[in-house]
């Protein structure tokens, strides 16, 4: 099962190699990481998401607290978040197609950020589910290239 | 004015580095020369720190790391950049596997050059991130008092383990250094002492119901200091104890409830009785697979388990704990203590005593391993210490040697690093110039290591080195003898020197043993010899360790008594 762990680490040279030497050592898989300065200047944030059972990712949480720079490791699987990744997708357009895409990107709520004669590229924010969706729509047009930063999440708080 | 000001001012990086290990308590490093730590040898000319220079890098670590295990202080070793950094990778690695407190200083090019491939370079920190706790490349030499301070700190607090400080040599040379105050900075830095109170409650409740509890106690009972309290508990409870390798000295080896070792060449008693308790009590312990076979949730299956350990990572790793504690083995035992309602355990007793049983008398005319061992033990004082290398030897000592104190035996168990044994011996004799040293090796790891006879001469270290002498490598023979239908492959050392002349070539005396009658006799000269000696004990090449748990086996499954 897929988890998603935020990662809370000193801001400090060396810090995204020590956990990801550690995924590697361990033999633990990362299908994405994403790393930012948080609010705090000292404070990096690190979303992994993490393949394994729950046996396994006790032991990536607790390997991960065990490393001296990493100040708290959650796991959000289980709490109600926000999670957002973002997309840059250029596809083929054709004079035939462009309408299409268009109407096609404007469903998913994508932008368009480059539009040249033959291909144009879109940005768009959303779950996994959502991204994935899309591409997979878009994709019979001619998929160009794709980005994706990876998946950035944030506990809700009830008010 | 100026004056005064100079007092507060240190010459350069290097000096500031041994006032910073001054200031931590270090009187001793273990280190070897060259280009990029210069500043630091010139410095060393300036303080009170003992330096010994082995005849390899790795010596240099082994020994720091023995240091740190028998006087239960940081080990401190010292290596030049390139080269001399990667000798000490194995010796890294080795304390690492153990949990040792060392600290390991390396001499890296000047930041300047820092990532050109330059001359005698290499990346130390990275190299060894898998292998140490933590580590410090230093920037700045300002910074030297307080990376030094908390390089001990990380060292040898909750569960330790080894921090690599890595020193370019511009940081070294700097003159006019004013430092930065010497003040913790670790904010995200954590580690557990006292358990959970609930848990230790839960854990006395479980002592109490339980009909065949057993005690599984390892290196962790030694690091935390609990032996004292470990045989409190064991006396109010009469629970029988089991040790692992690096629980060895943790309760006297003679103490009436003490099993012996489990495991791959565990005794029967140990094994059986892990085998069928019904309470695991397992103590500063991490389920290695030569313990468990690699069985994982298939070991010891009866029983429920409690386990202390200071570090969190390991409860739950191999097998699901029932109780899981953590903290330090000496704090939590201390209050379980407090509370402890002994179970009732004369009916397990009666079981575990009909496992016990002497090990079949080999032929009185041969020199076995196991008479050597034997021999050593009656006669090598009450406190002193053995120090192995890896490989049959290793698990004779482990298995003969009767060890009273915790501290006392000293073996690579971890990693298995053969040429550890004349390095830990140099480490231990010099943490304690009073006590007896024993070196237990063999022929195959003692070449690993033998160019440090000169520095037992150089340092005046009077080890009592008893060479196992079979030929072979004699453990990995066993393997392929047992596993491999007798394929023999690489395993003879047909050419070895003739190690009496060796010995004497640096100075050192040399006796022969071919006779069982010959042991005493070579044993009580050793021990009036002041100075180092090597026994040279000729024992067939055929003999093996048992009992022997075959890999994937359950522990009842032993080969041989
Ligand atoms: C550095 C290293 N290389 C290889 C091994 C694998 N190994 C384990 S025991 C052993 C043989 C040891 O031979 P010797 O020191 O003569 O001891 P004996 O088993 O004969 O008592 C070997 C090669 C090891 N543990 N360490």
């Amino acid at each position: 099962m897929q988890h998603t762990l935020v990662v809370l680490v000193e801001n400090n040279p060396g810090v995204l190699t020590r956990v990801a030497g550690l995924f590697a050592r361990r033999a633990y898989n990362i299908s994405s990481l994403t790393v930012c300065q948080t609010e705090n200047p000292a404070i990096s944030r690190m979303t992994i998401v993490v393949d394994g059972d729950d046996t396994v990712i006790e032991q990536v949480m607790k390997q991960l607290h065990k490393l001296v720079v990493v100040h708290k490791v959650l796991d959000l699987t289980e709490e109600t978040v926000v999670e957002r990744e973002l997309a840059l997708v250029r596809v083929k357009v054709k004079s035939d197609t462009r309408l299409e895409i268009l109407q096609i990107v404007d469903v998913f709520r994508g932008r368009v950020v480059d539009m040249g004669r033959t291909n144009l590229t879109v940005e768009l924010t959303g779950d996994a589910e959502k991204i994935d969706a899309f591409v997979r729509t878009i994709r019979p047009f001619g998929l160009m290239e794709l980005v994706r930063t990876g998946k950035i999440a944030m506990t809700r708080l009830d008010s | 004015m100026a004056k005064e000001k100079e007092k507060t001012t240190y010459s350069t990086g290097a000096a500031l580095l041994l006032e910073s290990l001054v200031n931590q308590g270090v009187e001793i490093i273990f280190g070897y020369p060259g280009g990029a730590v210069l500043p630091i040898y010139d410095a060393l000319l300036n303080t009170s720190i003992r330096h010994v220079l082995p005849r390899h890098e790795q010596t240099a670590v082994h020994a720091a790391d023995a240091y740190a295990r028998v006087s239960g202080e940081v080990g401190v070793c010292l290596a030049t950049s390139g080269p001399g950094a990667t000798n000490l990778v194995t010796g890294i690695a080795t304390a690492y596997m153990d949990s040792v407190p060392i600290v390991v200083l390396t001499g890296q090019v000047p930041t300047s050059l820092l990532g050109t491939d330059s001359f005698q370079e290499v990346d130390i920190a990275g190299i060894t991130l898998p292998i140490t706790k933590h580590s410090y490349i230093v920037k700045d030499p300002r910074d030297i008092p307080r990376i030094v301070k908390e390089a001990f700190h990380i060292a040898s607090t909750g569960r330790p383990g080894p921090v690599l400080i890595d020193l370019p040599k511009n940081v070294l040379a700097e003159e006019n250094v004013v430092p930065k105050p010497a003040e913790l900075d670790l904010p995200s830095y954590k580690f557990f002492t006292k358990g959970n109170a609930g848990q230790i409650e839960e854990a006395v409740r479980v002592i109490k119901e339980s009909e065949r509890p057993v005690l599984y106690a390892g290196g962790g009972v030694i690091t935390a200091e609990a032996s004292e309290v470990l045989q409190e508990v064991v006396e109010i409870t009469n629970i029988p104890v089991v040790t692992t390798l690096m629980g060895i000295g943790s309760m006297p080896s003679d103490h009436p409830n003490v099993l012996g070792m489990v495991g791959m060449h565990g005794t029967v008693a140990a094994n059986h009785a892990v085998n069928d308790c019904d309470l695991l009590i397992a103590v500063g312990v991490r389920f290695d697979d030569r313990v468990t076979s690699g069985l994982g949730q298939r070991f010891a299956t009866n029983a429920k388990i409690i386990h202390i350990d200071v570090d969190p990572a390991e409860i739950g790793k191999v097998v699901r704990a029932h109780v899981p504690i953590v903290g330090s083995a000496k704090l939590v035992l201390e209050e379980i203590k407090e509370n402890l309602t002994p179970p009732k355990c004369e009916e397990w007793w009666t079981r575990i005593r009909t496992w016990i049983e002497e090990k079949p008398q080999e032929d009185p005319n041969i020199l076995t391993p196991q008479a050597i061992i034997k021999e050593l033990g009656n006669i090598a004082k009450d406190d002193a210490i053995v120090t192995t290398d890896v490989g049959q030897h290793q698990m004779w000592a482990a298995q003969g040697y009767p060890v009273k104190n915790p501290r006392h035996f000293i073996t690579s168990a971890g990693l298995g690093t053969m040429g550890f044994g004349l390095p830990a011996a140099i480490g231990a004799q010099i943490a304690a110039p009073d006590k007896q040293v024993f070196l237990v090796t063999g022929d195959g790891s003692f070449q690993m290591s033998i160019q440090e006879l000169a520095t037992t001469v150089q340092c005046d270290l009077p080890v009592k080195i008893i060479l196992m002498n079979n030929g072979v490598l004699g453990m990995v023979r066993q393997l392929q003898k047992l596993f491999l239908d007798e394929r023999y492959s690489q395993i003879q050392l047909k050419d070895n020197p003739d190690f009496i002349k060796v010995a004497e070539a640096y100075g050192i005396k040399g006796i022969r043993v071919t006779e069982v009658s010959q042991i005493r006799q070579a044993l009580e000269d050793a021990i009036n010899h002041p100075g180092p000696i090597l026994l040279d004990f000729i024992i067939s090449e055929d003999e093996v360790v048992t009992p022997m748990v075959p890999p994937g086996k359950k522990l009842t499954e032993m080969l041989g008594r």
